[in-house]
C-alpha cells in the first residue's frame, strides 16, 4: 500500500533513489541540491541503502565516476545544480554519447556572476544539447515519480541514455510536500534490475569512447540523434504504464484550461502551478486564457507542442533563462522554430522572468499575460519581466 | 581483415554508444597514412645495436632474421626519431613522393 508522507522534496529524491535500489551514488554537494546528497549519504551510512557512495572532489569527478560505474553495469544516481552542472559539462556529452543511463536530479539554479544560489533555468539551458533526456517537474510528487520513470526509460534496451530530472531550486527542492510513496514491491515490479548489454568486463573486453576519425564521426552522431528522437515513444509508453500502475499520468506537453483559448501562456517547471491559479482567476473573470506546460524538454515534443497551441491567436512563452545576445530565450526560440513552417500558428511573444530566484506571484502571472497580449498587438517580441527601470 | 572497412560502415551498423566490441581493432589503423617522409636504412653501417627499435614511439621497427632492423611502413609515421638516435648514421629520412 502506498503511504502519504510529508517530506522535504530533496529528501524524497533520496528515498526515490533508495526505492530504485541504486548501486552507486557519486555526488558533490552544492546549494540547492545539498539535502539530496546529504540524505543519500545518510541512507548509505545507516545501512538503509546497499550502495557505494563515492564522495568525489568535484562535479567533474562526480559525473566521471557515475559514467564509469554505469559502464560496468551499476545502477547509478547523482544530483547537482547550477555551477556544478556546468563543471560536469564535458562529461555530460561523454555519458550521453556512450549511452550510459545515469539518472541525475538537477535542482535548477542561476549561474554566476553575480553569485546566486537561487533558482532559474540558466544551468539547464546551457546543457540543452548534451544528448541527455530531460524532464521538467512541477511538484514533489512529480519529482519522485519521474526519478523512478527516469531509470525505467534510460535503462530500456531501446533507449540506453542518461536522464536529467529538473526541479526548481528552493521553490521546489526545499518545499515540504505530501508525497505518496509506493511499496518496495510495487517499485520492483515497475523497475526491473538493470542489465547493461555491453558492460566493461575483463572476460569480454570492449572499447568505449574510442577514437573516431572524420570517416566515422558523422555516423556516430546520426545514430545518437536518431536514438534520442526515438526515445520519445519509450517515454510515452513508460508514462502510460506508470499511470496504469500508480494512477498519475504524465505527458510531454500538458494543457490546463486551454480549450478554445485564444491566448495561451506557456510555462516550464514549478512556476506552472502558480500560473494555473492565475489562469483560474482570469477564467472566472471571463477572460479567454489557458496554459500549456512543457514537461519533456529533450527530446523536444514538436508534434505535441504544435497540436497544443494550433488554435490560439497569441502564445506567451514565459521562461526563466536568457539566451544572451540571441533573439529570444532558449524555450521560446525552440517553440518558434517548431511553429515557423506551420500554416496555422499563434503569434509568439517571449517574456523572461523569475531569474536568480525572483518570485513570480499569481498577480505576477496575471500581469505577464496582460503584457503578453499588449506585446503581441504592438509587435514587441521580447521583454524581461519585473525589472526596475 | 576481420573488420568492416570504415568507409563502408553505416550509422545503423554501430553498436550502442559506438562501442568497439572486437579487441585489438587499433592494429587495423594505418597510421602510416600520416607519413610525409620515410626512414631509409643503409645496413652497411649498422652494428645491430637496436636503439632505433627501442626509441621508435610507434613500436613499428622489427628485427629481421639476419639481425638488421626494418620499419613497418603500415604504421611508421615518419617522425625521424630513429634517424636522430642512430649512433652510426644508418638511417636517412627521405621525402615521400607522389
Amino acid at each position: 500500500m502506498a503511504k502519504r508522507v510529508g517530506m522535504e522534496v530533496s529528501l524524497a529524491i533520496g528515498e526515490a533513489a533508495k526505492l530504485a535500489k541504486v548501486d552507486v551514488v557519486a555526488a558533490y554537494p552544492i546549494t540547492p541540491q545539498t539535502h539530496v546528497v546529504e540524505h543519500l549519504a545518510e541512507l548509505v551510512a545507516d545501512g538503509e541503502l546497499d550502495a557505494v557512495y563515492i564522495p568525489v572532489e568535484s562535479e567533474h569527478s562526480a559525473m566521471s565516476a557515475c559514467l564509469g560505474a554505469s559502464a560496468v553495469g551499476a545502477r547509478t544516481f547523482t544530483a547537482t545544480a547550477g555551477q556544478g552542472l556546468e563543471l560536469m559539462h564535458e562529461v555530460l556529452y561523454v555519458t550521453a554519447s556512450m549511452q550510459l543511463p545515469v539518472v541525475m536530479a538537477v535542482a535548477n539554479r542561476a549561474l554566476s556572476a553575480p553569485l546566486s544560489v537561487w533558482g532559474d533555468h540558466s544551468d539547464v539551458m546551457a546543457v540543452r544539447d548534451t544528448g541527455w533526456i530531460q524532464i521538467f517537474t512541477e511538484n514533489g510528487q512529480e519529482v519522485f515519480d519521474n526519478i523512478l520513470c527516469a531509470f525505467r526509460i534510460g535503462e530500456d534496451k531501446r533507449v540506453l541514455l542518461p536522464v536529467m530530472v529538473h526541479l526548481d531550486g528552493f521553490h521546489l527542492s526545499h518545499m515540504i510536500e505530501p508525497i505518496l510513496f509506493p511499496d518496495q514491491s510495487e517499485v520492483d515490479k515497475f523497475l526491473p534490475p538493470y542489465n547493461y548489454p555491453l558492460p566493461l568486463d575483463p572476460e569480454k573486453p570492449v572499447t568505449m569512447g574510442a577514437f573516431a576519425p572524420p570517416i566515422i564521426y558523422s555516423e556516430t552522431k546520426k545514430a545518437q540523434e536518431v536514438n534520442l528522437a526515438a526515445a520519445k515513444e519509450v517515454i510515452l509508453q513508460c508514462w502510460d504504464e506508470f499511470a496504469s500502475i500508480f494512477g498519475r499520468r504524465y505527458l510531454p506537453v500538458e494543457s490546463y484550461r486551454s480549450e478554445q483559448a485564444k491566448v495561451l501562456l506557456l510555462t516550464i517547471g514549478s512556476f506552472s502551478e502558480t500560473a494555473m491559479v492565475a489562469i483560474d482567476k482570469m477564467r472566472e473573470e471571463g477572460q479567454d486564457v489557458g496554459l500549456v506546460r512543457l514537461r519533456l524538454w529533450r527530446p523536444f515534443p514538436t508534434q505535441e507542442l504544435r497540436q497544443a497551441v494550433k488554435d490560439a491567436d497569441i502564445l506567451i512563452v514565459f521562461e526563466r533563462a536568457l539566451s544572451l545576445g540571441g533573439q529570444a530565450g532558449p524555450v521560446c526560440s525552440e517553440v518558434r522554430s517548431a511553429l515557423y513552417n506551420e500554416d496555422k500558428k499563434p503569434k509568439v511573444v517571449n517574456i523572461i522572468g523569475g531569474l536568480g530566484g525572483r518570485d513570480v506571484t499569481v498577480a505576477g502571472f496575471e500581469e505577464v499575460i496582460k503584457r503578453g497580449i499588449r506585446m503581441a498587438r504592438s509587435k514587441q517580441e521580447f521583454e524581461i519581466f519585473g525589472v526596475r527601470e | 581483415m576481420a573488420f568492416k572497412n570504415e568507409s563502408e560502415v553505416t550509422w545503423k551498423d554501430l553498436e550502442i554508444g559506438s562501442i568497439v566490441v572486437e579487441p585489438g581493432s587499433a592494429d587495423q589503423y594505418e597510421t602510416g597514412g600520416w607519413r610525409s617522409q620515410r626512414p631509409v636504412y643503409d645496413n652497411t653501417k649498422c652494428n645491430k645495436c637496436g636503439l632505433c627499435y627501442i626509441y621508435c614511439p610507434e613500436g613499428c621497427i622489427e628485427q629481421q632474421e639476419d639481425g638488421y632492423f626494418e620499419p613497418n611502413l603500415f604504421y611508421c609515421k615518419g617522425c625521424g626519431i630513429c634517424a636522430h638516435e642512430c649512433p652510426k648514421d644508418v638511417i636517412t629520412i627521405v621525402e615521400e613522393e607522389g
